[in-house]
């Protein structure tokens, strides 16, 4: 079956939208990075470390990282109402939750890394294109950090598994429906982000551990690549 | 803040890798569970849910109103929490905070996820008029795992609502009238489940000094194996196979914990 399943845009099944990535985004910003999955598009800017304000919010003992996730008005069909939503709260903590294992940021007490994500443009995936312009931005300001994370949204369309969905595919209406699983990797292949909407078994939930995997290989490379480009310009 | 001490902290571990908690369960024992549904005369389902310390109640108050743009000819759901102050010494009356949001929004997609409530038999005129279906849920007294408390006591207030009169003529639902309609729910009860990893080990219904020292968490709602809805919280990372052997816990523990809830609602 896995053959003969037509993806909307003809992808196959494990194969990603066009990877864009690049970094330096934001001038201002002390690390900044643009990731799309095709025309899904995230930007996240770095500022930090700095000190924390509100005062009560510093942590005496390390360093905190913040992170906002942000959806313009005008990236999806139907206006979302500006500021933040139920949903973008949650989104932010879950990105936060997704980079913290990576991040090293102990030594720096009563400090805070800020980390805000934009979402420009929205074709699903948001959360993940997100969380991979941050951990491109984390990197390019210098931020000490165990790897990069990989972050992408594996799916079950009627029984079939794929890689990286977009919205016509969320919005699945054939057989048993769409199931929406974005996962996190971490450089040594531990999952610090998982969540899922739909209904699946657990054999294809352990597949689709797997395929975020093989997916995570190239958006890796395509995260060093932009990263490394920046670093030979300002050579 | 509050917290746990970091003394207490490595006893809990210390007693863990045992196999043995401080209140004498084991890994993957549930506290004692009780289950009371129509507390509230007022609400059109409602219960009140106990698991060991820790307790919630949770009302079902439903109204007609515009269908959602997305589903023109489906009921509506709204889930929301709110964690009372006067529950632990360490909630604050205010805007709602991170943790109530989380939860309310877990809670509701267990129960869209598994499509429990027949939305599409809540619609009285397509595009215009449906059921909306509000469930909220209250903290009383927070001695951990509010949040599956929470989504027993959801599944407890669905069962026991019953749908109000509705007045089609002058467009008006009659609160404090009852048809004898239930809500429509399917038969498949999804049940969610949340499984803490503190140290190296990996338990279910966490006390809150337990609760405090849990580095990640997640939380999975399933009905005889289907998953439908999970979320990983809290920062720390999960090898592969820790994630396989929490779908073991909670492949093993949804059955008995659907069979406890069936029990005490009988």
């Amino acid at each position: 079956m896995t053959k003969d399943f037509k993806r909307p845009d003809g992808r196959k099944v494990n194969e990603l939208r066009k990877i864009t990535a690049k970094v330096g985004v934001v001038p201002n910003a002390d690390g900044s990075a643009m990731f799309a999955f095709g025309d899904t598009i995230a930007i996240a800017a770095v500022y930090g470390p700095k000190k924390m304000h509100p005062q009560h919010a510093q942590d005496p003992e390390k360093g905190t990282l913040r992170c906002n996730y942000n959806m313009l008005s005008f990236s999806v069909t139907e206006r979302i109402r500006p500021g933040p939503s139920r949903r973008s709260t949650e989104i932010s903590k879950i990105t936060e939750w997704a980079l913290k294992p990576v991040v090293m940021i102990d030594d720096f007490a009563g400090q805070v890394v800020d980390v805000h994500i934009n979402i420009l443009q929205a074709n699903a995936s948001t959360r993940c294109a997100g969380i991979n312009a941050a951990a491109m931005a984390l990197a390019h300001a210098g931020i000490p950090m165990k790897s990069l994370v990989t972050s992408v949204s594996i799916g079950k369309l009627d029984k079939q598994l794929v890689t990286d969905l977009i919205k016509e595919e969320e919005d699945w209406e054939e057989g048993e429906g769409p199931t929406d699983i974005p996962i996190t990797l971490t450089g040594d292949g531990k999952i610090s982000h998982i969540q899922l909407d739909g209904k699946i078994g657990r054999k294809q939930l352990e597949e689709a551990v797997e395929l975020a995997k093989e997916a995570g290989k190239q958006i890796h490379e395509a995260q060093e690549k932009a990263l490394k480009a920046m670093g030979e310009k300002n050579e | 803040m509050i917290t746990t001490s970091n003394l207490t902290a490595e006893r809990i571990i210390e007693y863990m890798e045992k196999g043995k908690r401080f209140d004498g369960r084991g890994l993957d024992d549930f506290r004692d569970l009780t289950i009371e549904t129509g507390i509230s005369k007022k609400a059109e389902g409602s219960a009140r849910v106990r698991l060991g310390k820790t307790e919630v109640i949770v009302g079902v108050k439903m109204d007609v109103g515009a269908p959602y743009p997305d589903s023109q000819d489906k009921g509506n759901l709204m889930v929301t929490a709110e964690f009372l102050p006067l529950s632990s010494p360490r909630f604050e009356a205010g805007p709602p905070q991170f943790d109530s949001i989380e939860l309310a929004r877990v809670i509701d997609r267990g129960i869209r996820e598994s499509k429990f409530i027949e939305l599409e038999k809540l619609c009285i005129k397509e595009g215009e008029k449906v059921w909306t279906v509000f469930i909220d849920i209250y903290t009383i007294n927070d001695d951990g795992n509010l949040l599956d408390a929470a989504g027993i006591g959801a599944i407890a207030a669905l069962k026991s609502a019953k749908i109000p009169k509705y007045d089609e003529e002058n467009e008006k639902t009659l609160f404090g009238e009852w048809t004898k309609e239930s809500v429509p729910l399917q038969k498949d009860v999804p049940i969610s489940l949340t499984v803490h990893k503190i140290g190296n080990n990996l338990i279910i219904d966490p006390t809150r000094e337990e609760e405090d020292i849990s580095e990640t968490r997640i939380t999975i709602a399933s009905h005889d194996g289907t998953i439908h809805s999970m979320q990983k919280g809290n920062a720390k990372e999960l090898s592969v196979e820790e994630f396989k052997k929490i779908l073991d816990i909670i492949e093993k523990s949804e059955k008995e914990i659907f069979k406890r809830i069936e029990k005490s609602l009988k």
